[in-house]
């Protein structure tokens, strides 16, 4: 059955992010709290270029693929993911070309305008799924927590992101247990038959409230106060300070700045 | 549903992430204040449960497709409204890092639409009302159905404005919301009747599970009185950011107003182009300089540092009253998570518990 392959499939990919993370590199080694600020950092610039804007966002591909090359990351798994986020972004893009008929000539190619809005937005999108893909493959949840916490987020909040992370991979082997059994006692079926809707969901439900009972008597019998405690807080070395600041120097010199038309002109000879 | 990155623009994602900010610090006090401590685990583990009922595919009979568990209507009526809007939100936070299933600056926006309107809207307005004369099978379905349809349109109707407010794509309002309501009405009609079968079903197994939260003290209630100061207070925040996010950038207010109009003009589209290029004449630089080559592109050259600044204010992008208003529309944020923080640390003060 499709669903049950999915939901492993699911199961897997957090699993091998979670390892990703585990790896010791340069990138891995920054403040937790240091990465997700340059990353917040180079979201906001990455969105904050106009519609029309193309070349003058692509320095900004250096962000991920120097952390991707430091990190040691593999790239394979994250452009699968991000070609997971492209259908809704390309769906509304697409339009674009569709509502914007304004013409240009580039090369004797003559184009609608809508298709460098189009190409603008796809651009974008790589860059912002990437650079938050490489913030948690390079982190990992227990990190990212400790710098939520460091961001005075209340520990309650950050307590419920770490559980429902921890608690994915169970249900979703939970899940995948009744609809093997759904689709054993239902051959041939595409989905879940209206009859059972209530039943077969409803049997999860119940199966969740009991589990998560017995993890808060376990929680309780483990001294269990309302505290998760991440271990102490690492420092913020130089290292880390320098990293953000370089970066963030980075960021807004090509914000400033459109550095390829710069060198384009410099090297065109047209200043 | 979920909103990407690419689609918004920082002072959108900024304003719905200030919003939904206040709307978590709000839950996590009252969950706090209400809370029988094994609801931590449980809120963690229903979160999970959303993931695991996700990949579950309901068959719409007659139609050959299937519906998903969307989860926030579920989660209010299971957990209450407060611990059902935390759990969403995390449950979004753990898509957009782990699936980019919506992105990190648009994590305000998609915890807004698909979980405060559920949860804040949907469930104390329609679903409690109905339920108020205690359950039946008829009202769980009554009720399950009306406010999981109008949790999504409002859901659905928040995602259009946010998009076309951040001016990335050219869809005329009127478009735009003829695409998104009926599809979300679709949605709203499988998620509706799945959640009614759920809590029905749950409600004959452990009647104590349902009626606990929905009218127990734990979770307690919700006044309408509240809700709707909630909602001003948000309405403000819209309204004070936005317009003065548009008299920063006149051209930017204009254009989107062009847009919107757009729709009885879409057999005549040179109309609104004219007006556009008269607009983009009154701009120092053409907004698609960057492709019209060496003509326009020696200027920025040649003027340099100055030539950035008013490069930044090239029409129909919006990036010069983007970037500013982005920047204050950042420090506001900023100021706003550090009033929470603030606020946080001294109710620490007084309780040294959950949030710090």
């Amino acid at each position: 059955m499709k669903t049950s392959e999915a939901g492993l499939n699911t199961t897997f990919d957090m699993r091998l992010l979670d390892d990703m993370a585990r790896k010791e590199t340069v990138i891995h080694r920054v403040h937790p709290l240091v990465k997700l600020v340059t990353t917040v950092i180079y979201l906001t610039v990455v969105v904050s270029f106009g519609s029309y804007e193309i070349i003058g966002l692509l320095p900004l591909l250096f962000y991920p693929v120097l952390v991707i090359t430091l990190a040691e990351l593999p790239i394979r798994p994250i452009l699968k993911r991000m070609l997971l986020a492209a259908p809704f972004v390309i769906g509304i893009g697409i339009l674009n070309p569709v509502f914007d008929h304004q013409v240009f000539v580039v090369g004797g190619l003559t184009l609608s305008r809508g298709w460098i809005t189009f190409f603008s937005i796809v651009l974008k999108c790589i860059l912002t799924v990437s650079a938050a893909l490489l913030l948690i493959a390079s982190t990992g949840m227990d990190k990212l927590a400790s710098a939520l916490r460091m961001l005075k987020i209340p520990r309650l909040f950050v307590l419920q992101l770490l559980l429902t992370y921890r608690y994915i991979s169970v249900l979703m082997e939970e899940v995948t247990r009744i609809l093997r059994a759904y689709s054993m006692r239902a051959p041939q079926q595409k989905g879940i038959h209206p009859k059972v809707w209530g039943s077969l969901t409803g049997q999860l439900i119940l199966r969740t409230f009991e589990r998560a009972q017995r993890v808060y008597q376990a929680m309780c019998l483990r001294g269990f106060t309302g505290e998760y405690n991440t271990g102490a807080h690492e420092r913020i070395t130089v290292r880390d300070t320098v990293y953000l600041v370089v970066w963030g120097l980075f960021f807004a010199l090509a914000r400033i700045y459109n550095i390829p038309m710069l060198i384009g002109s410099l090297l065109t000879g047209v200043v | 549903m979920h909103m990407a990155d690419a689609l918004i623009s920082p002072v959108v994602g900024g304003t719905m992430w200030a919003a939904t900010a206040g709307a978590a610090a709000y839950s996590i006090k009252k969950v706090k204040n209400e809370m029988d401590e094994n609801k931590i685990p449980l809120m963690g583990v229903m979160g999970a449960f959303i993931f695991a009922a996700q990949m579950i595919n309901f068959t719409i009979p007659g139609t050959g497709s299937s519906g998903h568990l969307g989860g926030g209507l579920l989660l209010a009526i299971l957990l209450g409204p407060y611990a059902g809007f935390l759990t969403m939100a995390a449950v979004l936070t753990i898509q957009a890092l782990f699936f980019a299933d919506g992105g990190l600056l648009a994590l305000g926006c998609n915890i807004f639409n698909l979980g405060f309107f559920s949860c804040f809207i949907a469930y104390p307005l329609i679903y409690k009302l109905i339920i108020a004369k205690g359950y039946t099978r008829k009202r769980i379905w009554g009720a399950g159905m009306l406010s999981a349809i109008i949790g999504l349109q409002l859901g659905a109707f928040g995602v259009v404005l946010e998009t076309l407010l951040s001016g990335k794509t050219e869809l005329p309002f009127g478009t735009f919301v003829a695409l998104m309501q009926p599809i979300h009405l679709a949605i709203g009609v499988v998620e509706g009747l799945v959640v009614a079968a759920v809590v029905s079903f749950v409600w004959k197994q452990r009647p104590e599970i349902i009626e606990k939260a929905a009218l127990g003290q734990p979770m307690g209630s919700l006044s309408i009185k509240k809700v709707l100061t909630g909602l001003a207070i948000a309405a403000v925040l819209f309204g004070g950011i936005f317009s003065w996010f548009a008299s920063a950038n006149p051209d930017g207010l204009e254009w989107s107003m062009f847009r919107t109009a757009g729709v009885e003009e879409l057999e005549a589209p040179d109309g609104i182009h004219e007006t556009l290029a008269k607009l983009q004449e009154k701009t120092a630089f053409l907004p698609d300089y960057g492709f019209k080559a060496p003509e326009t592109a020696s200027e920025p050259a040649a003027k340099d540092g100055e030539a950035a600044a008013e490069e930044s204010e090239a029409w129909p992008a919006v990036s010069g009253g983007t970037s500013t208003a982005g920047i204050v529309g950042g420090v506001l944020t900023l100021a706003f998570a550090a009033l929470i923080g603030f606020a946080v640390s001294l109710v620490k003060k007084k309780k040294p518990d959950l949030t710090a």
